[in-house]
């Protein structure tokens, strides 16, 4: 499909120099009473881009996106969308729409009206009108649903005609305000894929508000780890994950085993008791004294292949399917490891046995010392 | 899950609480076709009469009159301090709101007699003549609830975020009360417009014949009749109105619950 054809750029945005980036906050602050949901948040979001703000609840990501929206000002700081400042600029008069989180579809309107809602406002009348809210509904998929009210869809085709409705304004972003947390896993698991692809053809630059790790990382190409209304970490899904810079981080992007030593040389790490590790030297970057040196479970082997090794005993073991988990006790604690169960036949460790773990230099990530994942 | 014998139990003291409500009103409409002016079951004979002495008698036309123009502009005045009452209780956390929001759910539960006193003492106290105005005011004050009830409850099943939607999507704030609020509150406006003029429109006719019980002239069956339709008729169109029309269908079953609740002051 030739979808890129039929999203027009504004004349304004066509004009701008190439490389604008297409959102950018400047030493944002909202402070709500006496309580600070973000706190001097610089950002900027590239063109084109699906970009994913992800956190816990409370962390800023959503008064964030409503601050881009226009449903909240900032307490200090600026907002750019290209190179317009849109400070006390209302939502009606600012170009990017929001998919929201209860879809918020105009009850009383026809699936057609709902998505003409927007068109409308803006004088499109008539055939003109018609066929660009078509187009729209046969991009997500719901040809021939025009007539209904909402009430008859399920909620995924609700939430494709939010879509529907924010898209066929082309915007110049779309927000996205935790738009899947309504739906079943499965369709959920379809809808992120949707949305990827839809975000793809259409080249609108997305931002996608979400506390769900897994998801952020399915869709996004960069993603903000938000903590406390400040950007923690900023990165692609794989930086983030391989290379997470805070305990934070790496705790809230999935598992990771951590352990305590002294820096020992340029690439070693020296544990309590002296065994000394291998790790990254770009990862320590020149740190001395106390760090913590972090290893993905799946990044760990239950052999004494790679160069360094621990030994320990199987505690408790949970068969996933794809994977099995194991606890393994070591000297220096737990240590959680994940085999891929790509072998036929039966798992090849049970609680009691001892083990010998190894892992690749190149597989740890370091972080400060004092600080426990969350 | 009940059991066998509590939904038997139920259903028996539904019928029982319907007939006890509705039997005396079905006997009177019954009573109103009556050839003889003795009131007796079973009744005489069937006939039209009484309905033509009420239409002719000139005293009779005159309350109706009043009732209705009373019952109208009560209505009116319901309709505006009861929205606005419902948004400002919806929209804006104020001092005393919660005083607010009690003083004007009162009238309901105060018996009408009290306000009927209490108005004419102070009418009498500021010095205000009694006059169809002052018979509107006196129901306004219960009119206004009925408004304000549905209103609320209308605004209170909307999603606010209906509202920022339609502003995320060009809508600049009249252009968002033409084509999300209003389209969402009118039927809780027509229905609470209805309730409201039944409410009145009937309170007239019992403080009329209740001054007057000592002629139990057969008219009067007949005068009840009209009422009682006029006041069941707006009564469930209001009903189907916020059930059926509704924001969201989850809320349908509230509203009709409220719709009865405040339908049945008014029958």
């Amino acid at each position: 499909m030739a979808v890129e054809e039929r999203i027009e750029q504004s004349p304004e945005r066509a004009a701008e120099p190439s490389g604008t980036p297409d959102v950018r906050l400047e030493r944002v602050t909202k402070r709500f009473d006496d309580v600070v949901a973000v706190d001097d948040l610089s950002l900027e979001i590239e063109r084109g881009s699906f970009f994913a703000l992800l956190g816990p609840s409370g962390c800023g990501k959503t008064t964030t996106l409503r601050m881009i929206g226009g449903f909240e000002e900032p307490s200090a700081g600026v907002i750019y969308l290209g190179d317009h400042e849109v400070s006390g600029t209302p939502p009606y008069k600012r170009d990017v729409n929001t998919v929201f989180q209860s879809y918020a579809l105009f009850p009383h309107l026809s699936i057609f009206e709902n998505v003409a809602f927007g068109l409308r406002r803006k004088g499109t009348r008539g055939g003109n009108l018609k066929g660009k809210v078509e187009e729209m509904l046969d991009l997500v998929q719901l040809s021939g649903y025009g007539r209904r009210k909402p009430r008859q869809l399920s909620g995924g085709q609700q939430q494709r005609v939010a879509l529907a409705r924010a898209l066929v304004n082309s915007p110049r972003v779309l927000l996205l305000d935790e738009p899947l947390g309504a739906l079943d896993l499965k369709l959920r698991k379809e809808m992120q894929l949707f949305i990827k692809r839809l975000q793809h053809d259409v080249g609108i630059t997305f931002i996608h508000v979400t506390h769900d790790q897994e998801e952020a990382m399915t869709m996004a190409d960069r993603i903000a780890v938000m903590n406390r209304g400040k950007i923690e970490q900023l990165g692609g899904p794989d930086d983030l994950y391989e290379r997470p810079q805070t305990a934070f981080v790496a705790g809230f992007l999935g598992i990771s085993n951590l352990l305590t030593g002294e820096v020992s040389g340029r690439d070693t790490v020296r544990l309590g008791d002296g065994t000394t590790i291998r790790v990254r030297a770009d990862a320590l970057d020149g740190r001395s004294g106390r760090v913590a040196v972090g290893i993905r479970p799946e990044k760990i082997r239950p052999d004494d292949q790679d160069p360094n090794a621990l030994q320990g005993v199987v505690r408790e073991r949970a068969y996933i399917g794809v994977s099995t988990q194991y606890i393994v006790e070591t000297r220096y604690g737990n240590v959680t490891v994940v085999v891929l169960n790509d072998r036929p036949g039966s798992i090849p460790h049970s609680p009691g046995d001892h083990l010998t773990l190894s892992w690749d230099p190149e597989a740890t990530f370091i972080l400060d010392p004092m600080e426990e994942p969350a | 899950m009940e059991t066998r014998g509590t939904r038997i139990g139920l259903g028996v003291a539904t019928v029982a609480v319907i007939a006890f409500l509705w039997l005396p009103l079905l006997l009177i409409m019954a009573y109103a076709f009556n050839s003889s002016t003795i009131q007796s079951w079973p009744i005489s004979g069937f006939t039209l009469h009484w309905f033509r002495e009420a239409w002719h008698d000139p005293e009779v036309r005159r309350s109706v009159e009043l009732s209705l123009k009373v019952g109208l502009a009560a209505t009116a005045i319901a309709l505006v301090l009861g929205t606005a009452a419902a948004a400002a209780i919806y929209r804006f956390r104020f001092f005393g709101r919660e005083a607010v929001s009690f003083l004007l759910l009162l009238p309901i539960a105060l018996p009408g007699i009290i306000t009927g006193m209490a108005l004419n003492s102070f009418f009498n106290f500021g010095g205000v003549q009694l006059s169809m105005w002052t018979i509107v005011a006196g129901h306004a004050t219960f009119c206004v609830v009925i408004v304000y009830n549905n209103v609320l409850a209308r605004l209170r099943r909307s999603s606010p975020s209906l509202i920022e939607a339609s502003m995320d999507l060009g809508a600049d704030g009249w252009q968002t009360f033409r084509w999300v609020i209003w389209p969402a509150l009118s039927t809780a406006l027509v229905a609470g417009g209805l309730l409201a003029f039944a409410l009145s429109f009937d309170e007239v006719i019992v403080t009329t014949f209740t001054a007057g019980a000592q002629t139990t002239l057969p008219i009067v069956n007949a005068i009840v009749f009209v009422v009682i339709l006029a006041t069941v008729i707006p009564v469930t169109i209001a009903q189907r109105l916020t059930g059926d029309t509704g924001v969201l269908r989850r809320g349908a079953a509230a509203s009709k619950a409220a719709a009865a609740a405040t339908g049945g002051g008014a029958v």
